[in-house]
């Protein structure tokens, strides 16, 4: 994978806020979320279930759900997302900015074949190309990912596809017209791990070929590992630590990372439990005072309860922790 | 439909302005149904004045087209329809409870036996079926209520049915079984019990839906018979004066209106009990 | 699958012999004497009348003689004689049922389309007061008696407007088309007359209106219930990722996989319709099975009566089985039992 940088990234996420309302209540979702990601570049962003990190990248996209207002700033080759009219979001997404989600089975519509809903994943962008141009491509796009006799595929139905298949399939709508940047939301936690590891090389393969930016968004950090130039770490609703992937798990920063460093199961250490972090995520709206990992945080001083920390950061390497890049602490 | 913008403190979940109309209109009915004789202005049998006139301040709803005031006979209706409504369903929902109840409880050929009767009866279209066994006993509102139970008992056997079949297996049936009561008592205090709801929110809501009925078997001229002020025999005289048109606006805004209002309470249970669908 | 179907074709001669027995119950409680379920009162002093009655019906034999004799005549197609068009009853209902059927059909297009439209808008633009509109006018159709709305539209734009016909199939004055189907909108065309096929339809509009909006109501909470859930799945957000505009996610995307039970809950709908028929008809002068049997109430016309619940039975049978069977055979994932 290639980390060819220029001087305007090409997505860059500015001070994200997501917030819901609920009974009159507000609830913020993602609390300040800043990012970017280089043309060709791979960002891995990962987390626990609820920690905001899919409905940060949606609401950039101006796919929140309904009833969430979305504050900051989304920047896509220089021009700005947040507030942009929805017709020209649409024209954006699915040409320029792709997306696939989790659950292929349930992310294709069950009464549209296959290519049918390939093809219009074209003709949205391609006004006045004809459905058998569509089909066309939608058979290349099938080759591109692998899918074997893709004109007979063309024709059948999401539910006679395995689970690896579907999700190439989406992968192939999703760059059907040659997007700059690719969002993959936990591209491969519904499918078997045997599957797994099939996607993401053909996630790879596509991206190196094509040139994607590419977010992969995940809650398994191993899946980055040996996928991703750069990696976020989020937290309820905020990024916690942001480096290179090899100084990431060289050097985590922050006790969280370092918490969901240790929790992926090692073949190597034998009879050993599996470990993992104490407690649970805090509910929207019932987050702690301070620094929003305190509680669990096995390192927790008295300054933690209280201040919220700021950044601290070593090169292209930063972390939101009172004592990162301490020399006194260490890892655990 | 949203909430009144009523203080959240004084004012019960399930009282929302659909249901809160449907209430007063309701309400409404019931005491013209008692309070007729002081509600209405006049006597809706005395001819009383000029025949066919349009409404004015001496008759808000003008006369019909033997003089008498439309809306004193309109108030009157009340006292035909709803009455008759409520005993057709009170009627209905017990044969109807009664029969589903033994057919889910005992089963075997007796409930099969019942279940057939129940489909044969449910497939005759409900106002054909109707007029068939009103014209056949001969016109009058008491054979009118005969054709209209003999049409509606099987909807409630049908859900009594079910309910019975599905409370049956619970547990705590078993434990009663097991403690050696006898198949009447387990039938009547543990499993009937649970079942009434649904029943008696579908005869609420049913309730308009039998006024409509009643309302078009008079208009054919089955049901009641003149002079009596019931609202479809009055809509029937109407169409005969089209040109007259307050004659029958008078009942037939009583019908709309009380109809929707038992919609309205209807819809409020019914999202009440099952809000997924709001 | 197919054992399904076969269960339930098997069970409809068994259903078709439960109607035929409940209507001739009905026969023999005609006020008491089963003879005037077949002989009108103004005949009933010609001896020679009642004589083959009585020998037609078996009307002297045994309750069970004259049971097998009523199914018997039945399925040989003899409901007996109207008291009040002299003619075989089986004749005047084949003879009306067309005009029925025009308007039954009629009233379903335009209960659907009113109903599929009303429950997208509403479930689209949820609690907002498009919602609340629309099921507000479901409602309204579902209360309102129908008659009365006939009449009232009749009286508003027919009378006062003028820019709707007034009761009837037609023109009273024009001269009918060769009778091919019985339906005139479809007759009129056949024999190349535009002017009579535009006022057939323009004369179908009132009463497939007043018909088809009671039937939207209970169409349009269905779909609004089923798109509801249909756009909180996760191909809606795929299809928007795509860069599809609004109007294809709701059409193309939502409402394609909602099809299935909207169609069942047209099929069922259709017993509605045919009771609603009954008042429509009556209100619109409809020479349909409809007014007919309200004609035969009114005249006291038993045989007439009893054969025309028998044919709407029939028919309210057949419908739902046609639509029970094509909501399996869609949907072959649904047990039924």
């Amino acid at each position: 994978m290639n980390a060819a940088v220029r001087d305007e990234p090409l997505f860059q996420v500015r001070d994200l806020h997501v917030a819901f309302g609920r009974h009159g209540q507000v609830y913020e979702a993602v609390r300040g979320i800043s990012l970017q990601v280089a043309p060709g570049e791979v960002l891995g962003i990962v987390g626990e279930s609820g920690s905001g990190k899919s409905v940060g990248m949606l609401a950039a996209l101006g796919l929140q759900p309904e009833g969430a207002t979305v504050r900051g700033s989304v920047r896509f080759k220089g021009q700005e997302l947040v507030g942009l009219p929805r017709r020209e979001l649409r024209k954006l997404r699915g040409s320029r900015i792709g997306m696939i989600f989790q659950d292929p089975l349930s992310s294709l519509n069950p009464v549209m074949t296959v290519g049918a809903q390939i093809a219009e994943a074209v003709r949205l962008h391609h006004a006045g190309l004809s459905k058998k141009a569509a089909l066309e491509r939608a058979t290349e796009l099938l080759e591109l990912v692998a899918i074997p006799q893709p004109d007979r595929r063309l024709h059948q139905y999401p539910h006679e596809f395995s689970g690896g298949m579907r999700q190439r399939v989406m992968i192939a709508m999703a760059v059907a017209n040659d997007p700059d940047l690719l969002i993959a939301d936990e591209p491969t936690t519904a499918l078997d791990v045997t599957v797994q590891a099939q996607i993401m090389e053909v996630l790879a393969g596509l991206q190196d070929r094509l040139k994607l930016g590419l977010i992969l968004i995940t809650h398994d950090l191993g899946v980055l590992a040996g996928h991703a130039d750069r990696v976020a770490v989020v937290y309820a609703g905020q990024v916690v630590e942001e480096a290179g992937v090899d100084e990431l798990f060289a050097r985590p920063e922050h006790p969280y990372t370092r918490g969901l460093i240790a929790s992926i199961p090692d073949m190597a250490r034998q009879s050993e439990r599996l470990f993992s972090i104490e407690g649970t995520p805090p509910a929207l709206g019932k987050l702690p005072g301070g620094c929003a990992f305190h509680p669990r945080c096995s390192e927790a001083r008295a300054i933690c309860r209280q201040a919220a920390p700021g950044w601290k950061a070593e090169g292209a390497h930063r972390a939101a922790c009172h004592f990162a890049f301490d020399p006194a602490g260490d890892a655990a | 439909m949203t909430a009144v913008a009523i203080p959240r403190m004084t004012r019960p979940r399930w009282l929302t302005l659909p249901m809160a109309l449907g209430l007063l209109i309701v309400g409404f009915w019931l005491l013209a149904t008692v309070a007729a004789p002081w509600m209405a202005p006049y006597d809706p049998l005395d001819m009383v004045a000029r025949r066919l006139q349009p409404p004015s301040w001496e008759h808000w709803l003008g006369t019909d087209a033997l003089g008498r005031d439309v809306l004193s006979r309109t108030l009157y209706g009340a006292r035909h329809s709803l009455p008759i409504a409520v005993a057709v369903v009170a009627i209905s929902v017990t044969i109807g409870a009664v029969l589903g109840a033994v057919s889910g409880f005992v089963g075997g050929f007796v409930g099969s036996a019942i279940m057939r009767l129940v489909d044969i009866t449910l497939s005759f279209p409900p106002m054909l079926l109707a007029m068939a066994v009103a014209a056949s006993l001969g016109p009058g509102l008491g054979n009118a209520t005969v054709a209209m139970v003999i049409v509606w008992w099987p909807v409630y056997a049908r859900l009594m049915r079910a309910q019975v079949l599905e409370v049956r297996e619970r547990e705590h049936v078993e434990a009663a079984v097991a403690a050696g009561a006898t198949r009447t008592r387990v039938l009547t205090k543990h499993i009937l019990p649970l079942c009434w709801t649904p029943v008696l929110i579908s005869a609420t809501m049913d309730l308009g839906q039998v006024i409509l009925l009643a309302a078009s078997l008079s208009f054919i001229g089955l049901g009641a018979t003149p002079p009596t002020p019931e609202w479809g025999s009055m809509i029937s005289e109407g169409a005969a004066q089209f040109y007259s048109w307050w004659v029958a606006f008078g009942p037939g805004m009583a019908i709309l209106t009380i109809v929707l209002g038992f919609n309205f309470i209807g819809d409020g249970l019914h999202d009440y009990f099952d809000p997924r669908s709001k | 699958m197919t054992r399904y179907i076969l269960r339930r074709l098997l069970a409809m001669p068994f259903l078709v012999l439960g109607i035929i027995t409940l209507a001739f119950l009905l026969t023999t409680v005609t006020k008491g004497d089963p003879l005037t379920a077949v002989v009108s009162d103004r005949q009933m002093n010609n001896p020679e009348v009642v004589a083959a009655a009585k020998a037609r019906w078996g009307l002297d034999r045994s309750l069970p003689e004259r049971y097998a004799i009523y199914v018997g005549n039945l399925l040989q197609g003899d409901m007996g004689t109207s008291f009040i068009t002299r003619r075989p009853v089986a004749q005047d209902v084949l003879y009306r049922l067309p005009a029925t059927m025009e308007l039954v059909i009629a009233a379903m297009i335009v209960g659907s389309t009113i109903g599929i439209s009303l429950g997208v808008l509403a479930a689209y633009f949820r609690n907002s007061p498009i919602d609340h509109l629309a099921r507000f006018f479901a409602l309204f159709g579902s209360s309102i008696p129908v008659f009365w709305l006939g009449l009232a539209l009749l009286f508003v734009f027919s009378v006062q407007w003028g820019i709707l016909p007034g009761p009837g199939r037609i023109d009273a004055r024009a001269t009918l088309p060769p009778a091919v189907t019985g339906f005139l909108t479809i007759d009129t065309l056949l024999a190349g007359d535009f002017r009579l096929f535009l006022d057939a339809l323009w004369h179908l509009v009132l009463p497939a209106f007043v018909l088809g909006w009671a039937v939207a109501g209970t169409i349009s909470r269905l779909v609004r219930a089923n798109m509801l859930e249909v756009m909180g799945r996760e191909f809606i957000l795929t299809a928007r990722a795509k860069g599809a505009g609004e109007l294809r996610v709701v059409l193309r995307h939502a409402l394609r996989n909602t099809l299935v039970p909207t169609l069942t809950v047209i099929g069922y709908s259709f017993a509605y319709l045919l009771t609603g028929a009954v008042l429509t008809e009556t209100i619109f002068s409809w020479p349909g099975m409809g007014s007919y049997a309200v004609e035969a109430a009114r005249g006291l016309d038993f045989p007439a009566i009893i054969g025309v619940t028998i044919v709407g039975g029939v028919v309210f049978l057949v419908t739902n089985l046609l639509t029970d069977i094509a909501y399996v055979i869609a949907n072959p994932r649904v047990r039924l039992g």
